[in-house]
């Protein structure tokens, strides 16, 4: 295939034919919910977390209608309780970390030139977990079930059971729930963006937006794990009655803290630096150049994403910490003004530079960086430790944080929304409703939320279902009252363009002019993604590189076509984007739909204490993911497939080349990270007790130590597996895997033995508790190591891995790599340490 | 008031009385109107803080305003990144170091002595257990109210029995949290005497918003006066109430000095006459009010500990506040 062979207009059809029947679409009431394709599955997800967020938004109302007046009986604590803890909650796990994976799910394919994101079918279940998830959370209220102890959920208030019912179980295992397919979602995209960009695209070339998408799903990655380990231990303590945070037995309410904000404060900026990433792509279509400072603004997210990590504790100055470590994190918070600033300039910079056109997006951008920069002072004000004792867990925060959260992810939202509906639906939204609608959210959030600086000041805390005339704080709440309502109309406009928008005529193809890839998208658009994939030399190639939008057009540059039928995309080099293969992508499927019902049931029957339904469904969702896993990483027709201009690609990679394998690296830190919450955990208990561990009370060194030789001997046979079978030797491969698996299921035997003989009871004391939480964690990854090897073991025994083909082989080695490391920590922490401590 | 407000200013004690009077007047509970050495540092701080905030906000208002007006090319290539890195990055690093330089000394406790007055708060959902430690003297237990001598360090140990609570005088210091198991502990001293407030700011369940309790800060010579007499036994005006609220079993949570009633689980009621409210900063201490709540604590207080005594007829209930009502 040559430039000139595209010159044929027949077969420029033909091709278009064959992509078209690969991509097609579900069709049938019930069939086209198995649909992957990034598209409907990218729009599903937005709407859902669109309708999350209204329905949090209605909650908020009552609040404030609530809160109106002084002394106020519209509803009661119990009810308030639950409206505050699950609006809270809502529009953090449900609306906006979701809204910005649902979003980068639209559109990371279109910015990357790719047909769809690497695992289409690992989007779906993100997407159905999410549903399902945010349905059993949400519609707890009206059973009167609603969480109710605030959305961080403090412990003993959430963990006595006699002082909190099903709602703490609800929020924990529901929310875990969507935790789990959140960390899907961050190593989708995170895969995406390493491996799925076009040729040519290097990362210093990459839409800023995919930097964003990079940098937030990474901190997904490090920052929900350890919220997740917090949901463990807290379960466990409500369900089984493990003294994890209670202090008579040995717990520490902090650890909780310490967690959650360990997860809470990077959260923050997991959901504010998407809305920066859209600023990042709007500001230079409105200013007609490019964006000022780009690797500046590459280094500052990078930079807010590190520095994130290291200022949980500003949640938690009232909390009596010691002096010195919280001077630490103020000066630690204070540090994230600099890369904000500097991001922030950067847009201020560019528009100074450039011609601007004054469109809706834009509007809606510098409007909400107007409130952020309000909410970004404000936090300047509450990082200083002793203002915020006065500040801490009053209205001024609220107030904050809102300003924060409405300057910094709801309003951006609306920039994207107004900018992004062209791509999406081909139709622009009315120019007018959109400033109609602006100027109502911009005049409703500062009457509502400026007012709360003065309340808070003047003596009203957080959380309060009422408070007495007396404090002459009714004025202010009032106005807040009002403009929540007026916000809330300004919505309503928005909703109302939405609405109105399928009956107006189509747009034209890049409506405002921009210069990056994701405009190639036409309004009638095909479910093809792109009709071939360009070879990218700069970073605003509709711009810059000539007859660039042509050529794509006329599938003049690589994998134009679908010649066997399949959907496929090129894989690239991460740093470079050199191909390096051609991944035959997942097709429409109901098994993403059904393990996510599976997975859901194992969360939604524990809350209600059905184990033993738990356990099947458990077992079901383990079936489904095998049968799953079974249709991934097949054995191609052919080794190698033209993609155009005289390259050939692979149409099968393993090793870190392979999505799979950055996959299997991905999810395996995520799980270290949360492994790590739990032994933070155990060495917290040995900071804040001096009796800890307790002398002789451990469960020994030899069981630990045998388990670890267990483990150890399984990760060595799995090792000389991949390295015989790579080799040819499939027989010794074999035996080795069956021999691996039986060693990872004594090393579940001996870790479990060593609390189990030694009687500890784990309901007795905390120490007790967190010993037998490692042994079972390690223990579980142990089993799962087993399941694996025999996986592999049964892929080769039928055909599916061969020596030339191996993906699965070394996908479960580097799986026992983790293993290993969980493993030594875990079996030296509960064996060893006593001894030394 | 808007009136005394203006003269205030005129001596020029600036805005924040002003917005204070704006917004209605409250003068209790409120970190704009300190009354103690701590707070007052506080609201120093905020001041120049929103001062600071409010130019910033209105230079980058004015900034962004200016950029986008500014005719192409209005900033070339190497002034933009200057400006991001001089105003985006040194800038605010400067500003920051300075402001953290200023008001991080505030931080600092102020300096105990052994002799100090300790006054231990216990956090309960959903009110508060007080006990005066001063030196070289026994123990004086009270509930849902704390005086403090004007003028004197004050050492607070605050703990949280149940869940976590937090402590928040707003007028007298910044808050600190009451965590099981971990004891907290604050320095203060008072300016001025006065009737103020403070109130639970951790959520600490379904009452949270009703934990409440009055502050009393008095000359330091009436505090001790106040401290000897609240020593001594409680004593019990005539009539039915004593042996009625012994009858009911009040006695096995609630303690009144030099009666049999020495539970510990509930607030304890020695004095109870003389406190400025009940139902930890809820009720005024009326003969009503107090009946209606021994009755139907739930109505006043949703989760409350304290059972409901519907058998109870309105006369008895109405004795026992007479009997409490008068325990001074």
């Amino acid at each position: 295939m040559s430039l000139h062979a595209q010159d044929d207009p027949g077969l420029r059809h033909a091709q278009e034919e064959r992509l078209r029947a690969a991509w097609k679409p579900p069709e049938g009431w019930l069939r086209r919910w198995t649909d992957v394709n990034n598209n409907r599955v990218g729009v599903w997800y937005t709407l859902t977390a669109f309708a999350f967020m209204l329905f949090a938004g209605v909650l908020a109302l009552i609040m404030r209608t609530q809160l109106a007046v002084p002394e106020n009986d519209l509803v009661g604590p119990n009810t308030f309780n639950q409206l505050f803890t699950l609006h809270g909650s809502a529009m953090m796990f449900l609306f906006a970390v979701p809204m910005f994976e649902a979003v980068s799910i639209i559109l990371l394919p279109q910015l990357l030139g790719a047909r769809d994101l690497p695992f289409p079918r690992l989007s779906a279940f993100g997407y159905w977990s999410f549903l399902i998830g945010g349905i059993f959370v949400l519609g707890s209220i009206f059973f009167n079930a609603a969480p109710d102890g605030g959305w961080f959920m403090y412990p003993p208030l959430t963990t006595r059971t006699d002082l909190s019912g099903l709602g703490a179980d609800i929020w924990m295992l529901g929310l875990s729930f969507i935790e789990v397919s959140s960390v899907a979602a961050a190593v989708e995209l995170i895969v995406g963006v390493l491996k799925c960009r076009p040729p040519g695209m290097r990362l210093n070339l990459m839409p800023l937006y995919a930097w964003y998408i990079l940098v937030v799903a990474v901190m997904i990655l490090f920052a929900f794990p350890p919220l997740i380990a917090g949901d463990v231990l807290f379960e466990m303590e409500r369900l089984l009655g493990w003294p994890f945070f209670t202090a008579e037995k040995g717990g520490d309410p902090l650890l909780w803290q310490h967690l959650f904000w360990i997860f809470g404060h990077p959260e923050v900026y997991v959901i504010f630096l998407p809305s920066i990433a859209l600023f990042a792509m709007l500001i230079p279509t409105f200013a007609r150049r490019h964006l000022l400072g780009y690797p500046y603004i590459v280094l500052a997210a990078v930079g807010t994403a590190f520095l994130s990590f290291g200022l949980w504790v500003h949640h938690m100055f009232a909390t009596g910490l010691p002096k010195i470590s919280l001077a630490f994190f103020s000066a630690a918070s204070q540090a994230v003004v600099i890369p904000t600033g500097v991001q922030i300039f950067a847009f201020i910079a560019t528009l100074a530079a450039g011609r601007v056109i004054f469109s809706t997006p834009l509007l809606y951008a510098t409007g909400s960086l107007a409130i952020f920069v309000i909410g970004g002072l404000t936090g300047v004000m509450v990082a200083i430790v002793p203002f915020d004792w006065q500040a801490h867990d009053t209205y001024f925060v609220v107030a904050h944080l809102h300003y924060v959260l409405i300057g910094g992810t709801l309003m951006p939202l609306f920039a994207g929304l107004y900018y992004y509906w062209p791509l999406v639906t081909g139709k622009k939204l009315s120019d007018r409703m959109g400033r109609t609608a602006f100027w109502m959210l911009f005049a409703g959030a500062n009457l509502a939320f400026f007012p709360m600086h003065l309340s808070g000041l003047m003596g009203m805390p957080r959380r309060v279902f009422t408070y007495p005339s007396e404090l002459g704080l009714g004025g202010l709440n009032l106005a807040s009252t009002l403009g929540a309502f007026l916000f809330a109309a300004g919505v309503l406009v928005v909703v109302v363009d939405m609405a109105l928008s399928p009956p107006r005529a189509k747009a034209k193809r890049n409506p405002w002019d921009a210069g990056t890839l994701e405009w190639l998208a036409h309004p009638d658009d095909e479910d093809w993604g792109i009709r071939s994939v360009p070879l990218i030399e700069t970073r605003y190639p509709i711009w810059d590189q000539p007859g660039f939008v042509a050529k794509v057009d006329e599938g003049r540059f690589f994998l134009p076509d679908a010649e066997e039928g399949r959907r496929e995309t090129i894989i690239t080099s991460v740093l470079d984007a050199r191909p390096v293969a051609v991944l035959r992508l997942g097709t429409p499927s109901f098994v993403p739909m059904l393990t996510a019902i599976a997975v859901g049931g194992v969360f939604i029957l524990t809350t209600y204490h059905l184990y033993w339904w738990a356990l099947a469904s458990g077992v079901v969702a383990l079936g489904f993911i095998l049968r799953w896993l079974w249709s991934t990483a097949e054995i191609p027709e052919k080794p190698c497939k033209p993609i155009g201009h005289g390259l050939e690609l692979p149409l099968y990679i393993a090793g870190p080349q392979a999505p799979g394998w950055w996959a299997m690296f991905i999810t395996m830190l995520a799980d270290a990270t949360a492994f790590s919450g739990l032994v933070f955990g155990y060495f917290f208990f040995w900071t804040v007790h001096t009796g800890f561990p307790p002398p002789g009370a451990g469960p020994g060194a030899a069981w630990p130590m045998i388990a670890l030789a267990l483990t150890a001997a399984s990760w060595g046979a799995t090792l000389a597996a991949r390295e015989l079978h790579r080799r040819g030797g499939v027989a010794p491969a074999r035996l080795l895997l069956g021999a691996g698996a039986l060693l990872s299921i004594g090393s579940v035997g001996a870790g479990l033995a060593g609390p189990w003989l030694s009687g500890l009871d784990p309901a007795a004391a905390a120490y007790p508790a967190i010993v037998w939480t490692l042994a079972i964690w390690t223990a579980a990854h142990a089993g799962i190591a087993a399941i694996a090897q025999l996986y592999a073991l049964a892929r080769s025994l039928a055909g599916r891995t061969t020596p030339s083909h191996d993906a699965d082989v070394g996908n479960v080695t580097l799986y026992l790599h983790f293993l290993l490391f969980t493993a030594v920590v875990a079996y030296a922490t509960i064996g060893l340490f006593p001894e030394v401590a | 008031m808007v009136m005394r407000q203006a003269i205030g200013m005129l001596r020029g004690r600036a805005t924040v009385p002003l917005l204070l009077a704006l917004a209605g007047c409250n003068q209790q509970q409120s970190a704009l109107v300190p009354f103690g050495e701590e707070a007052a540092v506080l609201r120093h701080l905020t001041v120049v803080m929103v001062a600071g905030a409010v130019v910033i906000a209105l230079a980058l208002a004015a900034l962004m305003a200016w950029a986008v007006r500014a005719p192409e090319g209005r900033l070339g290539l190497r002034g933009g990144e200057r400006l991001i890195l001089v105003a985006g990055g040194v800038l605010p690093t400067v500003l920051l170091l300075g402001l953290l330089a200023y008001s991080l000394p505030a931080m600092r406790p102020r300096a105990v002595a052994p002799a100090d007055l300790r006054i231990a708060v216990t956090g309960e959902q959903f009110w508060w257990r007080v006990q005066y430690e001063p030196a070289g003297a026994a123990p004086v237990t009270s509930a849902n109210e704390i005086r403090i001598p004007v003028g004197r360090t004050v050492l607070l140990h605050l703990e949280g029995r149940d869940v976590v609570h937090s402590f928040w005088i707003p007028g007298l210091a910044g808050k600190t949290d009451m965590i099981p198991g971990r004891r907290n502990v604050m320095a203060v001293r008072a300016t001025r005497a006065g009737l103020f407030r403070g109130q639970c700011t951790e959520f600490c369940g379904l009452s949270h918003a009703l934990m409440a309790f009055d502050v009393v800060a008095m000359p330091a010579a009436e505090f001790d006066r106040w401290l000897a007499a609240e020593r001594q036994p409680a004593v019990a005006p005539a009539g039915a109430g004593k042996a009625l609220f012994l009858a009911n079993g009040c006695g096995g949570c609630h303690a009144i000095r030099g009666t049999g009633a020495a539970g510990a689980i509930g607030p304890d009621l020695s004095h109870l006459g003389g406190r400025t409210t009940i139902a930890a900063g809820m009720l005024r201490p009326t003969e009503a009010n107090i009946a209606a709540f021994v009755r139907h604590p739930e109505r006043f207080k949703p989760g409350v500990r304290m059972p409901a005594f519907p058998q109870m007829s309105e006369a008895e209930a109405r004795a026992i506040a007479r009997y409490l009502k008068g325990l001074k």
